[in-house]
């Protein structure tokens, strides 16, 4: 079972990649942190993706000397997964960034433990 | 009649055409363009359903016209009609009927964004419901979720920016278990269209060569679109998002946006993995406890609560629970029971969210119970639709509420022994919670109040007529959905058929 690790290492790294974005993302009480990881783990999906499609040897999808033969080629269909990803997480991560300097200039500081308790005594 | 097969892609992009030219024009110009944009997808999307009914199988249109398994197709049948039909009538109802408190919350340079947002959240609802791409599904999951976050921050008073930051942390991490999920299975079957996806994961489910993988994309997948649609232990967020944004937008959240995750979840079963695995798999028995947990913990929170819209919220959590088990139960009738319900909470959750605005702006503005008492008698259209919604949410007869209620009791007789048993205790249970918070509000707001405080004020239909015929609708729309419940039924059913 172990064997497989060091044959996929691109995958075990993006896994563990993937794992402290998580824990970051849910676990870090400074906002940024938490964008940090948010981004952290988008970026270890695109790795994960990334090199799913790349096949070692061949060459990258574009047509050279007019031969068409598939099995010359990476498939190219995670490259644009990757790239349509990368697209979304930027625009999520803009999305936060600005939700944190909202939140920022209302209650001057970064802990989301400080914000959600002085939203509790604001009250409604 | 073949034209029709267009209106999927139109309704869509009508939407987005309409969010672009909104960004440019004034608040009220905006208003009329988006209410336009969404009466004209709400009859389009009735066409669809037709259509499809008439020729009784689902038709694939193909995006850029490469065929299968490289473009990308959207994919009709008759759920995705009656879902889209369903979803963009109530999302008018929900706009027209609050949008005098709309121009109140929110202000007056940012009215037009509002709609956009609006605009955005219904093109992105209808590209989830009739996609048949898996990665286009995660694109619209996440235009969805930030349409979301911006509805509820839009209104910038009280505490609509810590419910959007939490609403957007629980969501990323919702869509992060989705699309690291997406990933494994795409590199498990080659496909990101879901129909040859199916035939490639029933080679691998066949051969039994992947299991442990298969079984991990299962539980990436809908543990990711359980805590974004807000299944009980992730629910921590739906109170304050729902009970802070504007009337119109918590109506939309609550009914429409987090169903919309329900929706993919159920089109992954039936049209990626299939629901002979998913039943043999575990996976949908921890689904099924987590939403029966979810309906007893949801109403419990919810008869603690003080204020009105917030026991709306968490009567919420209760209702995606029910949604959730039905789901669990792992037979056909638990998914039709499902769907039912999703429409069924749509169309009373918004009916509730819309109604109390009307409670408590005679009110003073207050949301407390207290100061309701004899709100209904102050203004007399939102106190019907309020003791309406409310009696279908308890599952009173000739109302929606009783019908989804029986329609999930029957699913869980065909169900295995140990699962018909908790289903109906639970149920039971569920429904007792329901109605000791439901009918004391109704009791509550039908009181006559003690004095006459000086903020009261009266309502007469007549002063907004577009807000009580709205009303009215939603009222005979809770009743279409009871009364014509058999022939509704009929519908999902072979919907759900066709839809695999």
């Amino acid at each position: 079972m172990g064997s497989n690790l060091l044959v996929n290492y691109e995958s075990v790294t993006a896994v563990i990649l993937f794992g402290i974005g998580f824990t970051n993302l849910l676990l870090q009480k400074n906002l940024i942190k938490k964008i940090i990881g948010l981004n952290i783990m988008d970026t270890a999906v695109y790795l994960l993706l990334a090199t799913q499609g790349y096949i070692e040897g061949r060459m990258a999808p574009i047509i050279v000397n007019g031969n068409t033969d598939p099995s010359l080629y990476i498939n190219p269909v995670p490259s644009g997964l990757v790239l349509t990803g990368i697209v979304v997480s930027v625009s999520v991560s803009a999305l936060m960034l600005a939700l944190t300097i909202r939140l920022y200039k209302r209650y001057h500081t970064l802990n989301l433990d400080e914000i959600l308790r002085h939203i509790q005594k604001e009250g409604h | 009649m073949d034209f029709i097969r267009n209106f999927p892609f139109f309704s869509i992009i009508i939407c987005m055409f309409s969010g672009i030219i909104t960004s440019v024009l004034s608040g009220k110009k905006a208003r009329n363009l988006c209410i336009g944009a969404v009466s004209i997808v709400t009859i389009l999307s009735a066409c669809v359903l037709f259509y499809t009914m008439q020729t009784n199988v689902s038709f694939i249109y193909m995006m850029g016209h490469f065929p299968a398994p490289w473009g990308n197709e959207i994919r009709a049948g008759i759920l995705e009609g009656v879902l889209a039909t369903v979803f963009s009538l109530i999302l008018l109802l929900s706009l027209v009927s609050a949008y005098h408190r709309t121009e109140e919350d929110i202000e007056a340079t940012k009215l037009n964004l509002f709609y956009l947002l609006i605009d955005l959240l219904l093109s992105s609802l209808l590209a989830i419901i009739y996609t048949n791409d898996l990665f286009t599904a995660y694109v619209f999951v996440e235009i969805n979720t930030i349409a979301a976050c911006g509805l509820i921050m839009i209104r910038q008073k009280g505490r609509t920016f810590g419910a959007a930051l939490r609403y957007m942390v629980m969501s990323l991490i919702g869509s992060g278990l989705f699309l690291i999920g997406l990933s494994l299975l795409y590199t498990l079957t080659g496909h990101l269209l879901m129909s040859p996806a199916k035939e490639a994961m029933a080679k691998i489910i066949a051969t039994d060569s992947y299991h442990m993988p298969v079984l991990i994309v299962l539980v990436l997948m809908s543990i990711g679109l359980a805590i974004k649609s807000g299944l009980y232990p992730f629910h921590s967020w739906m109170p304050d998002a729902y009970s802070y944004s504007t009337a119109s937008a918590s109506a939309v959240l609550s009914g429409l946006v987090s169903k919309a995750y329900i929706i993919l979840l159920i089109k992954i079963i039936y049209r990626v993995v299939g629901i002979d695995f998913i039943v043999t798999s575990k996976m949908m028995n921890v689904l099924f406890v987590f939403g029966l947990v979810g309906m007893i913990m949801g109403s419990l929170n919810a008869i603690l609560e003080k204020d009105i819209r917030r026991m709306i919220a968490y009567s919420s959590v209760a209702q995606i629970g029910y949604i959730y088990m039905g789901i669990g139960l792992g037979v056909e009738q638990g998914y039709v029971a499902a769907v039912y319900h999703i429409l069924h909470h749509a169309a009373t959750k918004a009916l509730l969210f819309i109604s109390v605005v009307g409670l408590s702006n005679v009110s003073g503005g207050s949301k407390l119970f207290p100061d309701l008492r004899g709100a209904g008698y102050r203004h007399r259209s939102a106190g019907v639709a309020f003791a309406v919604g409310s009696f279908s949410m308890v599952g009173l007869p000739t109302l929606s509420g009783f019908i989804s209620k029986y329609l999930f009791a029957t699913a869980a007789m065909s169900a295995s022994p140990k699962k018909v048993f908790l289903t109906l205790v639970v149920l039971a249970v569920s429904t007792i919670l329901n109605a000791i918070y439901f009918i004391h509000t109704v009791v509550t707001i039908y009181t006559p109040a003690e004095e006459e405080k000086p903020e009261f004020e009266r309502h007469h239909w007549r002063e907004k007529p577009w807000v009580a015929f709205s009303l009215l609708l939603f009222i005979a729309l809770n009743f279409a959905l009871g009364v014509f419940s058999q022939p509704i039924v009929d519908l999902i059913t072979r919907g759900l058929q066709m839809f695999g």
